[in-house]
């Protein structure tokens, strides 16, 4: 018997996983917000797997990064994610490309830790048993299993960033964005936030002030007043940086 | 531990009891209260619903008080109210029952998790796709509630601190447009991470009147 008020059927999205991982490309991106320009004929080709974005406040690297999955769509230009267009298959990119935010608060959306890490997944139609399976092993990767049932804002920032993580990569990107993700910690989760980007084999983007983070990194990029200023190992770019900002 | 968090996993028989059905047994009990004014129906049902608490959920009484002492001062209102107005039999049923609920409530918000509940009103706001409405969006919104307002209690007893740091003991009022600010960028950025973790990924419903 049809019945109109259920649940459509999910919509065919691709499968991130599916599509080979081979670069994201920024072909004369510009943008703006109103007459502000913050981002001027950027072009870029990353395929690297671990990739750096510095530069003053305001530069535009934080808009670099929304530019990658697609929470900024570019006003002039094109960027492509593994061949797919960000204007044109944008729900395919959010599924290929996670984004972690300076402020977890803002990006834990459900009451407790475990309902939260599983809203992706929810999203995604991912069926219950698969859900809380991933949901677990994510958890315990992360060192809070023992806090699933906890209430998230009682969590520290620490363990509040670990969750934001945690709520992206149970949704299996094959890339993940953080924007500034070290920020607001402190020494102590500074390293441990490091060290889970460091394990990931997704490729990564960070944009970050933090110029440790960049250690062992393949490329970093500079940005300011919405140009790419200096390219290349961090070895080049991070003295140079450092000395310009002198 | 906020009163908006009392969920805590533990093998009591309510915990096990579907939170549809828990909130079905809230809902009939509400009725009951209301339908029968009557101080021993009124009694009773605080007592079992107490002893449902403790036995039945394994709360502490602690807990189960705590819940009480957001609404005490409406209490004592209230009777105070028909004391005046009309007298301490209709008051005390007004008071008890009030209180039955508020527990009955934390009973269920304690062996339920917040999925769940969700869940349930989801389901019954099935019926609203047919006017287009996604019910999913409706269960979201009272999930992002419960997880935002300690949130923004959190963000509003920091701009006390900021503003008594600064040598002002200034009125509350002074305090809203600062938060305002920061709800309304806080709001912004939670936007984009519920577009980045797929919340977007559902198509709307089309309306009954829509469809071809």
């Amino acid at each position: 018997m049809a019945r109109p008020w259920r649940r459509a059927a999910a919509q065919p999205v691709e499968d991130a996983a599916a599509r080979p991982r081979t670069a994201v490309e920024l072909a004369g991106v510009s943008h703006a917000y109103g007459e502000r320009t913050v981002l001027r004929e950027v072009s870029l080709v990353l395929p690297e797997h671990r990739i750096g974005v510095i530069g003053g406040n305001g530069s535009g690297k934080s808009t670099l990064a929304r530019l990658l999955n697609g929470l900024v769509l570019p006003s002039a230009g094109r960027v492509l994610v593994d061949g797919l267009d960000t204007a044109t298959d944008l729900r395919a990119v959010r599924r290929r490309v996670g984004f972690v935010f300076q402020d977890p608060d803002a990006q834990i959306v459900h009451p407790t830790v475990a309902e939260d890490v599983a809203f992706g997944l929810h999203n995604q139609k991912v069926p219950a048993p698969e859900r809380e399976q991933r949901v677990a092993e994510v958890l315990a990767r992360y060192g809070l299993a023992g806090h699933a049932e906890h209430p998230a804002h009682l969590l520290s920032g620490g363990q509040k960033q670990l969750l934001a993580i945690a709520g992206v990569l149970v949704m299996r990107p094959a890339r993940v964005v953080f924007d500034e993700p070290t920020t607001l910690l402190d020494l102590a989760n500074r390293r441990r936030v490091a060290r889970v980007i460091d394990e990931l084999e997704q490729d990564v983007v960070v944009v970050t002030h933090d110029l440790d983070l960049l250690a062992g990194f393949d490329r970093v990029l500079v940005v300011s007043d919405g140009r790419v200023v200096a390219d290349g190992t961090p070895a080049e770019t991070v003295d140079w940086y450092v000395a310009r900002m002198s | 531990m906020t009163t908006l968090a009392l969920y805590s996993p533990r093998p009591s028989a309510l915990h096990r009891t579907p939170a549809a059905v828990e909130l079905a047994a809230l809902a009939a009990l509400s009725v009951l209260l209301f339908a029968v004014p009557s101080v021993t129906v009124a009694g009773a049902s605080l007592g079992a619903v107490a002893v449902l608490g403790l036995a039945g959920a394994r709360l502490t009484p602690r807990q189960l008080l705590a819940q009480l002492r957001p609404v005490w001062l409406w209490l004592v209102g209230l009777l105070v109210f028909h004391l005046v107005v009309t007298d301490l039999a209709t008051g005390a049923v007004a008071v008890v029952r009030l209180a039955t609920l508020v527990l009955a409530a934390a009973v269920v918000t304690a062996t339920s998790r917040v999925a769940e509940l969700v869940a349930v009103v989801e389901w019954l706001c099935a019926p609203l796709r047919l006017v287009g409405v996604r019910p999913g969006r409706i269960g979201l919104a009272i999930a992002m509630t419960l997880r935002f307002i300690p949130l923004v209690a959190e963000r509003a007893a920091r701009i006390r601190e900021a503003q008594a740091a600064r040598g002002a003991a200034r009125p509350l009022f002074l305090m809203l447009v600062p938060l305002l600010v920061q709800v309304l960028q806080l709001a912004h950025t939670t936007a984009e991470a519920l577009d980045a973790r797929g919340a977007d990924d559902e198509a709307p419903p089309r309306a009954l009147w829509r469809r071809a």
